[in-house]
């Protein structure tokens, strides 16, 4: 297999991430906001791989799959508890929960 | 290979950006599957199919899924997609796409002087088995104990009143 | 007999204590015993303690005595110590006898009075102070006896505390000394920051070497000490307080601002003559200070209808009789006119104060008259002390003294012709304003009805200080009258004689003559405006020269106006705008910039998720720019 410069890859993880990170501040919709977090765990496992790759080594889809382990934790947690709030809430909107504030 | 590489990062790129700028959840959940496929091509051109694999298997199979049961639970309707519209104005993605982009400008200028390459060794499942339950055991034992803990809450959130008032009605 | 020394300012302060603490329990007798009888006490050791020191004198003339050592911190360790020369003997015999005298006689005349154990408690503390005041070996403990004198003259100035002009009076007169005493400090500070020390004879040695002769700092040493004298003594500029100090009960008049507290300036300067002595040019002001007052109050003294505020300017009118000896180099004469004065002052307060309580509490003299077929003895010991006051001649002491100071500012070598006009033309107002006194109160129509007689009490220390009036002068006769200055040479062991220009020296006959024909003449001027041609005077007064002149007179030459609008209005002024307190600015200012900070950052707890995740983006970003690009 031809080789990859380890930079490009790396690249292309921090482009899916601050693609995320922007979806995560503009979106007003709590499913989406989980999205876009979903997206910036999928390019921290990306970064991780090519960094595994460059050393020849398995740590890094180790790592990886640990990721997808906490992702998936996270993700059910987390829809359980959008769940919880559109009942008491009755909308989406992530600006209607911020009794927390002063 | 190294055109698969660019190819299938194009293809990831051009679907987040599609996810992040939807207003109907299915359709950003469907580019995300893609882009998510996108990066499982990815990782097999780097040399680790298996993780190729789970990225199937798990994220997009599990996890996706997952997302889309919730979705049409919600059964969000047109009204939802007329508040999302007016919630998007362009004007909103002026901020975050600068701090994004300083961000990006920063980690490209460090990435930058790397001079590396990577892919070409294929790093197979049973290296990884090995390394997975033998160094990082520990971490797969947190690992599960996690999972656990979610479940456990994922359970507990989950309860309803309606499911208390179900059975009285009994 | 002179180790007891320490026992005469100690009673009058056990006596005190006794007092404050179980003076509300004690019956009037007891108290009048442990009041009286302390200083009494004091007297009799004074006694003992002179009788050693003038029949088998220690070394130099010079008994000192250190009780310990009050503080110690590097080389500075004041004692309370006590010095006894001939000097401070004068002054505990005069303060401890005629404060007994004084003591003796409140024991009547306070009896009717809700605070009598007070009272005495009071006077207690102030004999025990003055004594300490002029027994001081150095000027710290002497300062400390300053600051109690004052304290007593407070709590006894407002001693009626109900009427609210008395307490008005008792801070007048605190403030005002509070000026000259923190004058009086900054030249302690001033003596000791140069001289490193604050006893007193150690300093005085030590000033004759360092500093020449006329250099700023003896001046200046010397002006801050003539402050806190001036302050003090009631002299120019800070004498209004002591007319308005009458609002006291008499023996407190008697004693503290006849006798002895207002000549604590006249000590002070005579204690540190080496001082004043090494710088003329305020030996100079001092002279001029006592004329200048003593001219004031005798107009002063002449305009007023309170019997005991005609004392109370007569009393500063003297002091500045003993300023401008002291002012001219005649040391012993000015303290010789001390202890003339507290006789005759403390019986002229006395009688009046007999007079007062009999007609009960009326001051006013024109509401008076007559009263010496009622009150024979209250009149001819009145009439001695008034006598003793004027001046007349040979037959009183007041002649000698106030002569001997009259002619030493004429023929001093740093006496002029003017400094003994002023003393003349004083010595005229005297009798005058002195007999005025005499005349409206004791002769013609009787206008009030004394109630009852004065017992013994009253009557013996009138008699006693009386015969001290017409006889003490006689320790100090002129040359042409006998040449016995016993008093002079006695005093000459601690003060240095007074330098007479020779050329000067043989007028000293003549200008005595000229004293008594002036004082004489005082009196029966006086006699005419008052017994003669009363008519002629009323129109005097009212004329519209005349009644200006008199209200100016009266309101001693306006110097509370003057001081009013001057001092108190500005500062008023200033204190109201002060009101908020512009130093508490910065404490509330730092309490409002913490509220401020609280406001903004409580502005960036939104509750708003996506602003936290921007706040953590924000974060990121600046601190990977750090570490990339610093």
């Amino acid at each position: 297999m031809a080789s990859v410069p380890v930079s490009h890859g790396l690249i292309l993880a921090g482009i899916l991430f601050m693609l995320g990170l922007s979806g995560v501040l503009v979106r007003r919709n709590i499913i989406f906001i989980m999205f876009c977090i979903e997206i910036m765990l999928n390019a921290a496992g990306l970064a991780f791989i090519v960094a595994g790759s460059r050393w020849e080594a398995a740590d890094g889809q180790v790592m990886f799959i640990f990721i997808l382990c906490m992702a998936a934790a996270e993700v059910s947690v987390g829809l359980a508890l959008v769940l919880q709030l559109y009942h008491s809430m009755r909308t989406l909107d992530a600006d209607a929960a911020s009794v927390m504030r002063g | 290979m190294n055109v698969v590489f660019y190819v299938s990062a194009g293809i990831a790129v051009v679907s987040t950006l599609m996810v992040i700028t939807r207003l109907n959840a299915v359709h950003a959940l469907i580019y995300l599957i893609i882009s998510l496929l996108a990066v499982a091509v990815i990782f097999y051109t780097l040399g680790a199919p298996f993780a190729a694999a789970l990225e199937i298997i798990i994220y997009a199979g599990a996890i996706m899924v997952l997302f889309v049961f919730v979705v049409m639970m919600l059964n969000l309707g047109p009204a939802t997609l007329e508040q999302e519209r007016s919630w998007l104005r362009p004007k909103m993605w002026l901020g975050p796409s600068l701090l994004a982009g300083v961000l990006l400008a920063e980690l490209i200028y460090m990435l930058a002087r790397v001079h590396l390459s990577a892919g070409g060794m294929l790093v197979g499942t049973k290296l990884l088995g090995l390394t997975l339950f033998g160094p990082y055991l520990l971490g797969v034992e947190l690992a599960s104990m996690l999972l656990l803990a979610g479940l456990v809450g994922a359970y507990h959130l989950g309860l309803r009143p309606p499911l208390q008032s179900h059975r009285k009605g009994e | 007999m002179l180790e007891l020394l320490w026992l005469i300012p100690a009673l009058p302060f056990a006596g005190f204590v006794v007092l404050a603490l179980a003076g509300g329990r004690l019956s009037r007798p007891a108290a009048a015993v442990v009041g009286a009888g302390s200083v009494g006490l004091s007297a009799v050791v004074m006694v003992l303690v002179a009788f050693e020191f003038l029949g088998a004198p220690p070394p130099h003339h010079v008994y000192s005595q250190t009780i310990w050592i009050w503080l110690s911190v590097g080389s500075f360790s004041p004692a309370i110590a006590f010095y006894l020369d001939a000097l401070s003997l004068v002054m505990i015999f005069v303060i401890t006898f005629v404060g007994f005298l004084i003591h003796l006689y409140s024991t009547e005349f306070m009896i009717d009075d809700e605070g009598y154990s007070r009272f005495f408690a009071y006077m207690n503390l102030f004999v025990g102070s003055m004594l300490t005041l002029v027994l001081a070996d150095n000027l710290l403990l002497l300062y400390l006896g300053w600051e109690g004198v004052g304290l007593c003259s407070y709590l006894l100035i407002g001693f009626w505390y109900t009427e609210p002009a008395n307490g008005y009076a008792a801070r007048k007169a605190f403030v005002v000394t509070r000026v000259g005493d923190a004058a009086m400090a900054v030249g302690l500070y001033l003596l000791f920051t140069r001289l490193d020390t604050l006893q007193i004879q150690d300093l005085m040695t030590r000033a004759a070497h360092a500093w020449p002769a006329g250099s700023t700092l003896p001046v200046a040493a010397a002006l801050l000490l003539l402050g806190g004298a001036v302050g003090k003594s009631a002299q120019l500029p800070l004498q209004t307080w002591l007319p308005d100090a009458m609002a006291g009960p008499t023996p407190v008049s008697a004693l503290i601002h006849a006798a002895t507290m207002v000549t604590a300036g006249v000590y002070l300067i005579a204690r540190t003559h080496v001082l004043f002595t090494l710088a003329p040019a305020v030996m100079t002001i001092v002279a001029i200070v006592g004329a200048a007052t003593l001219l004031l109050a005798g107009f002063s003294g002449l305009t007023q209808w309170d019997i005991k505020r005609v004392l109370a300017y007569s009393t500063i009118s003297q002091i500045g009789y003993m300023f401008l000896a002291l002012g001219v180099g005649a040391w012993t004469a000015g303290i010789f006119h001390f202890m003339i004065h507290a006789f005759f002052k403390a019986l002229l307060f006395l009688g009046a104060g007999s007079i007062i309580i009999v007609l009960d509490h009326e001051h006013n003299m024109f509401k008076m008259g007559g009263l010496r077929r009622q009150l024979p003895i209250t009149f001819w010991t009145f009439l001695a002390g008034a006598g003793a006051l004027s001046a007349v001649p040979l037959i009183t002491s007041g002649f000698y003294s106030k002569d001997l100071i009259i002619w030493q500012s004429y023929a001093s070598a740093q006496g002029s012709v003017w400094l003994w006009g002023a003393g003349l033309v004083g010595a005229l107002l005297t009798s005058m304003y002195t007999f005025r006194m005499v005349f409206i109160t004791f002769f013609g129509p009787p206008n009030a009805q004394a109630d009852h007689r004065p017992g013994i009490r009253i009557n013996l220390p009138l008699v006693v200080l009386a015969v001290l009036s017409l006889a003490a002068g006689f320790i100090n006769l002129p040359d042409i009258l006998g040449n016995l200055p016993l008093f002079s040479d006695f005093l000459h062991s601690a003060l240095p004689a007074a330098s007479i220009l020779p050329a000067k020296a043989g007028y000293e006959g003549l200008f005595g003559v000229i004293s008594g024909v002036v004082s004489v003449l005082g009196i029966f001027i006086i006699y005419l405006f008052t017994m003669r041609y009363r008519r002629l005077t009323e129109n005097l007064a009212n004329s519209s020269v005349g009644g200006m002149l008199h209200r100016f007179w009266f309101a001693g030459w306006s110097f509370d106006w003057l001081y009013d609008r001057l001092l108190v209005r500005p500062y008023v002024w200033l204190a109201r705008i002060d009101k908020d307190d512009v130093v508490d600015l910065f404490f509330d200012g730092t309490a409002w910039c913490n509220r401020m900070g609280y406001r903004a950052l409580s502005f960036s707890q939104s509750g708003y998720i996506r602003w936290y995740a921007a706040g953590m983006a924000i974060g990121a970003a600046v601190f990977i720019g750090m570490v990339v690009f610093l």
